[in-house]
């Protein structure tokens, strides 16, 4: 790698070396980052992270791919598996499901030199938690004792810590719950639990131009808006060293862009094939094509807190609706298979020991328009005698699903009128208007996990109140069983108690379950060892470069 | 003439002050953008509220719009989400999109001229005609198919042109895209020429110089073309802004990091500094446009004079 | 039209009486050119008669094989759009998934879109909103535009200081925006609602042109002249000016008229714009637009009736512009 240059100095060496390419038959490597190739270093595609890279204000996938990049915390989620590993954590001991006590690995350090300490995660948490630092994900630490003095639904915060973390010693400290969370140690993979080093306290303005961390790579540059540049740190105690020498991430303004870019030779990876392209990635790129599971279920949910839909009987109609969708053929002529049928409300990433259960939900996911008319019919009908979709259109192409899921509920119902697409042209609004309960029919809700846990995809979506619980679906029976399931010490129990709850989902159908969502990936020959993580993001130090 | 100037200049400062207001109107009235700030979670209220408060949302909007008009009065245009400032946002974004505004301008004036001159000169032949096919197809055909085509054909196939612009932007790369988000303004042109052409061909002037036994090209250039022009300048004036603000499709197409993009950004996370911002400029442009053009109107056309 | 119909000219009016020769109400220059040109004058059987300008074009318009043809097509494209059912049995709507992108089958010549659904009729029912919105927001705009930078043109300064600047303001109005703001509290997506929307972008771009040509037709030696022989504003604006000036703003207009059914398609992508169970040719060309690699047939088709109907107007307006056009006598 080169050393730290100044973007716009190399901005000009690129115009200079194009400008004399013009005469030479192929100017290939003049495009994208400007910078031209450096031996070892992976060309990524990247979008502009909507905010500061603070571990607990990225609640996005862009900047998620930098933390994941620079910061290590005490769990990792296994590329493959999705289960969740020590890594920071030395051992996690609990004796009540309440009261945990963590030791942290000695031999750590951030890429400044500073030592990795049970500090170092106190104070990272106790500053995402404090209402005053505007933390998108501060809502993670909810569950630790202390944290609504920290955190106030109104006005200021009456403490500065929580008093559920304590420091033991310079590697150990516990953590106390407001509730029992058997499976909370498995949270720690997400990225708003990272440490953090001291200058991000003492100098926050610096850090935040470039970020330290004490993960397998550094920033080394960091032009907002059009590329990062990342190189190994060679320092990193850690197993999972970078194999190649850095990562060059470029801000596409659109996927379409980066895929062509692909394959002109300028871009080594894509991780968002864009769904026109679907047809053709296999003839384009052969095997150099990634499309397997995520994290990600796309749901029509309804507006419980409409009488129209939560009348007792309407379920009839609800499950109905869901029969009416025929998944089968929409995954696979809208999405060429890149999306797989739902059949319950988690996610194949998931694994059977994990809680994911294929057909869970039965013939409610069955696409049968004869039974879905007769059970629309015993139901009532369709609440005014139509249905609408409602969603955002201005990211995600969601417009061509709506549009598929609705000539599908047509055809099975035999009317052309039935359902209708009703597009919002933001998403600010459409989230505007799904938290202001202005919904009156189905709306669009896609969750990302946070960690690979079932009771990530239950809880917060359809427990009684719960943060993103936006039909305001509610049902005693459910909540007790997220309960007694959050309580309960052996995993295997406790994925059971979640069935048993998702099992009432299916009787219910607050919410129909379409389809989960595959993370895509094209990469050039260039590279090789791709992989992509539970969450979609590629495992950028395992690749190799040739 | 002079005066006429400044009286001109003058004339901006209500532009500024009525757009200024109504960008900012409405940008208020797409609603809150702070939810869209938490993605699919629902926003947590005391941290939602306390975004709101810095961002000066909590505000009704005519304090809203009195405190960002002192901010920008100081220099101050504010930052976007990204955490960017605006002015820094502005000084990445505004040379980009004038290089590819002044590729596309360029390509417009001499080949849009030029095709119009020509099919004017030979109306009713089959250059004539070829022009108004290829009008037809530029007007029909959405610029994503024609950029998306051209950059695959160009940029993947043959490799002739890097099929996505550096952030450094240099000409050489914005050739293409210029081409491409000329197309459709081509058609404008060349129709507007050919017609003018037609129309001023006839002229008495025209054959009082060709009976003063003139060389034909300059019988053409000098009078036919001058005189011709007073449409096609006008129209290219009023382009300049089109291209610099609406040039949406082609800066996405070619990985533009451009005014166009950054505007389209700044509207979807419903962010009224960037917005107001970049409109602002824009407006700017498009009076100073105005201004040069009307101008021009007086050297094509002596008789027109500015008290 | 975008220009307004005028009444026959008055046999009292004194400047009818003083142009010679059969072109009514007409300039110095134009009796000059005629005289110069030393042609026959088209129409030269009623030439004894004093005929107003419009009224000569109307004459010269129904002999014009340009118009005769590229009117029928328009009437065609009209019948359609009023009644598709005439040649196409399908439903719009009823579409297959299981034949998405298909090309040409028989029943079914061009093919299927995206969504399984049948290019043909979906081609056919799109006249209705596609050329509601072209025709509609075209005249507007142009009328819209045509009066106001007519007047700002001919008046100059103040009026053309307010009524500029005014449109500069509009301009500024990125068209997204614009629409989300607008047209979203509008949610019946019918057709009116976007014809509106159209003509308050559009008018400031007609209106510079008009106003630019204005500028530059007043200088005329014939405005001068007759100015001097005492005819009113009114009467210089509408028989001496305007039909000078129009050339450009039919030209403007009648591209416009195209783009114009494009940018529906823009606002129907943003969400704002026309929505099911309306079918128009702008969504399907933005729709074909990204699958343009897999399946090209479905931009064609409905690209080409835009094409044809483009077409037809710009043939039109050639037709008429050529028959105001005094000098072409």
């Amino acid at each position: 790698m080169p050393g730290p240059m100044p973007g716009r100095m190399r901005g000009t060496a690129a115009l200079v070396a194009c400008a004399t390419g013009v005469a030479l038959p192929a100017l290939a490597g003049c495009g994208g980052g400007g910078a031209g190739n450096t031996a070892g270093v992976v060309r990524a595609s990247w979008g502009d992270p909507q905010g500061p890279l603070e571990p607990a204000n990225t609640n996005e996938v862009q900047g998620g791919k930098v933390l994941s990049m620079i910061f290590r915390g005490l769990k990792q989620y296994d590329p493959r598996t999705g289960e969740a590993q020590n890594m920071l954590a030395e051992k996690i001991d609990s004796a009540d499901q309440q009261t945990f006590t963590i030791t942290v690995k000695d031999g750590w350090m951030f890429s400044n030199g500073e030592k990795v300490t049970a500090k170092s995660f106190v104070d990272a948490w106790n500053y995402a938690a404090r209402v005053e630092n505007k933390q998108k994900n501060a809502s993670f630490f909810q569950d630790i004792q202390g944290y609504d003095k920290v955190h106030p639904a109104s006005g200021s915060a009456s403490a500065k810590t929580m008093s559920g973390l304590v420091v033991k010693d310079e590697r150990t400290f516990t953590v106390t719950l407001r509730t029992q969370f058997s499976t909370w140690p498995d949270t720690l993979g997400y990225a708003a639990y990272a440490p953090l080093p001291r200058a991000f306290f003492d100098d926050h303005a610096n850090w935040i131009k470039k970020p330290v961390g004490n993960g397998p790579y550094m920033i080394d540059s960091y032009a907002k808006g059009s590329a990062m540049r990342l190189s190994r740190w060679d320092g990193y105690p850690g197993d999972d060293k970078a194999k190649n020498a850095g990562v060059e991430l470029r801000v596409y303004t659109d996927n379409n862009t980066a895929y062509t870019d692909l394959q002109a030779g300028n871009l080594d990876i894509v991780d968002d094939i864009p769904s026109a392209q679907l047809k053709n990635v296999k003839n384009d790129l052969g095997d150099r094509y990634l499309n397997q599971p995520a994290g990600i279920i796309q749901t029509l949910v309804f507006p419980m807190y409409d009488a129209n839909w939560s009348r007792p009987g309407k379920e009839k109609v609800r499950r109905g609706l869901s029969m009416a969708v025929n998944r089968d053929e929409i995954t696979q002529q809208i999405y060429q298979k890149t999306r797989t049928p739902a059949t319950d409300w988690t996610s194949p990433v998931l694994g059977e020991k994990g809680g994911y259960k294929a057909g869970l939900c039965g013939d409610a996911c069955t696409y049968d328009p004869g039974r879905a008319r007769k059970l629309i019919e015993e139901g009532g009908g369709l609440p005014g005698g139509k249905v609408t979709i409602t969603s955002n259109v201005d990211t995600g192409s969601h417009r061509v699903w709506m549009d598929a899921v609705c000539n599908s509920i047509n055809n099975a119902l035999g009317n052309d009128k039935a359902c209708t697409v009703s597009p919002v042209g933001t998403f600010a609004d459409f989230r505007n208007q799904v938290s202001d309960q202005r919904m009156t029919s189905m709306f669009r809700s896609g969750w990302q996990m946070d960690y690979p846990l079932v009771q990530n995809f239950l809880q917060p979506l359809y427990y009684t109140g719960a943060s993103s619980n936006y039909g305001k679906f509610s049902d005693a029976q459910f909540d007790r069983l997220v309960d007694e399931a959050n309580a309960e010490s052996d995993t295997e129990k406790a994925v059971g108690k979640f069935q048993d709850a998702e099992k009432i989902l299916a009787d219910q159908m607050p919410a129909i379950p379409l389809w989960y969502q595959n993370g895509s990936a094209g990469y050039s020959e260039n590279i090789g060892g791709v992989e992509l993580n539970p969450f979609s993001v590629p495992v950028y130090e395992r690749i190799t470069v040739k | 003439m002079g005066r006429y100037v400044i009286r001109r200049m003058l004339q901006m400062i209500p532009v500024f002050i009525g757009s200024t207001f109504l960008i900012f109107f409405m940008v208020y009235a797409l609603g809150d953008p702070v939810a869209a700030l938490f993605g699919d979670k629902a926003p947590d209220p005391a941290t939602a509220a306390r975004i709101r408060k810095d961002l000066y949302l909590d505000a009704p909007l005519w304090k809203q719009y009195l405190h960002y008009m002192r901010q920008i009065l100081t220099g101050n245009f504010g930052t976007a989400f990204n955490g960017q400032e605006v002015t820094e946002l502005m000084a990445d974004a505004f040379p980009v999109t004038l290089r590819l505004t002044l590729v596309a301008i360029l390509f417009e004036i001499v080949v849009g001229i030029t095709l119009g001159l020509l099919s004017g000169l030979r109306r009713g032949r089959s250059l004539d005609t070829s022009v108004l096919l290829i009008t037809l197809v530029v007007v029909s055909i959405p610029t994503f198919v024609s950029g998306y085509v051209l950059q695959y054909l160009l940029g993947v196939k043959w490799s002739v042109v890097s099929p996505s612009v550096s952030p450094a932007a240099p000409f050489a790369e914005l050739l293409l895209p210029g081409v491409v988000l000329a197309l459709t303004s081509l058609a404008y042109v060349t129709r507007l020429t050919r017609t003018s052409i037609a129309e001023n061909s006839r002229a008495d002037y025209l054959r009082t110089a060709v009976a003063k036994g003139l060389p034909r090209h300059r019988v053409v250039t000098r009078h036919l073309l001058r005189n011709s022009l007073i449409p096609v300048v006008t129209f290219i004036g009023t382009d300049i802004g089109a291209l610099m603000g609406g040039a949406i499709v082609t800066e996405r197409i070619f990985n533009i990091h451009g005014v166009g993009y950054q505007l389209y950004q700044g509207i979807l996370r419903q962010n009224s500094p960037t917005v107001v911002g970049f409109v602002t400029i824009l407006v700017i442009v498009f009076l100073v446009a105005n201004l040069l053009v009307d101008l021009l109107y007086a050297v094509l056309d002596p008789r027109i004079r500015y008290a | 039209m975008p220009e307004p119909p005028l009444p026959q000219t008055d046999p009292s009016d004194p400047n009818a009486t003083i142009t010679p020769g059969g072109g009514g109400a007409m300039s110095l220059a134009t009796s000059d050119a005629e005289t110069l040109e030393g042609g026959p004058i088209p129409g030269g059987a009623e030439s004894g008669k004093a005929r107003s300008l419009w009224s000569d074009a109307w004459h010269d318009l129904r002999r014009n094989p340009v118009f005769v043809l590229s009117a029928l097509v328009i009437a065609f494209l009209v019948l359609i759009a009023l009644w598709p059912s005439l040649i196409a049995s399908g439903n719009p709507l009823s579409c297959n998934l299981a034949k998405a992108q298909q090309g040409s089958q028989p029943g079914h010549p061009f093919g299927y879109d995206a969504q399984g659904c049948d290019v043909y009729t979906r081609t056919v029912y799109g006249a209705r909103a596609s050329i509601a919105v072209g025709v509609c927001a075209t005249a507007g705009a142009a009328l819209l535009g045509g009066a106001l930078g007519g007047l700002a043109g001919f008046y100059g300064g103040w009026w053309d200081g307010l009524l500029s600047r005014l449109a500069d303001v509009f301009f500024g109005i990125p068209i997204i925006l614009g629409g989300l703001v607008f047209l979203s509290v509008v949610t019946g997506g019918s057709v009116w609602p976007v014809v509106g929307f159209i003509v308050l972008l559009g008018w400031p771009q007609i209106s510079r042109i008009a106003r630019g040509s204005v500028v530059g037709a007043k200088q005329h030696d014939y405005v001068q002249a007759a100015r001097a022989l005492g005819a009113g504003n009114r009467r210089l604006l509408l028989r001496h000016i305007a039909p000078n000036a129009v050339a450009p703003v039919i030209v403007v207009a009648t591209i416009a008229l195209g783009t114009y059914i494009a940018l529906e398609a823009t606002l129907s992508f943003i969400g704002v714009g026309l929505k099911p169970p309306t079918v128009s040719w702008g969504i399907d060309i933005s729709n074909a637009s990204s699958q343009i690699r897999n399946a090209p047939h479905m931009l064609l088709w409905p690209a080409g009736a835009l094409s044809v109907t483009v077409l037809a107007f710009i043939m039109l307006g050639d037709a008429v512009r050529d028959a105001l056009d005094p000098k072409l006598r």
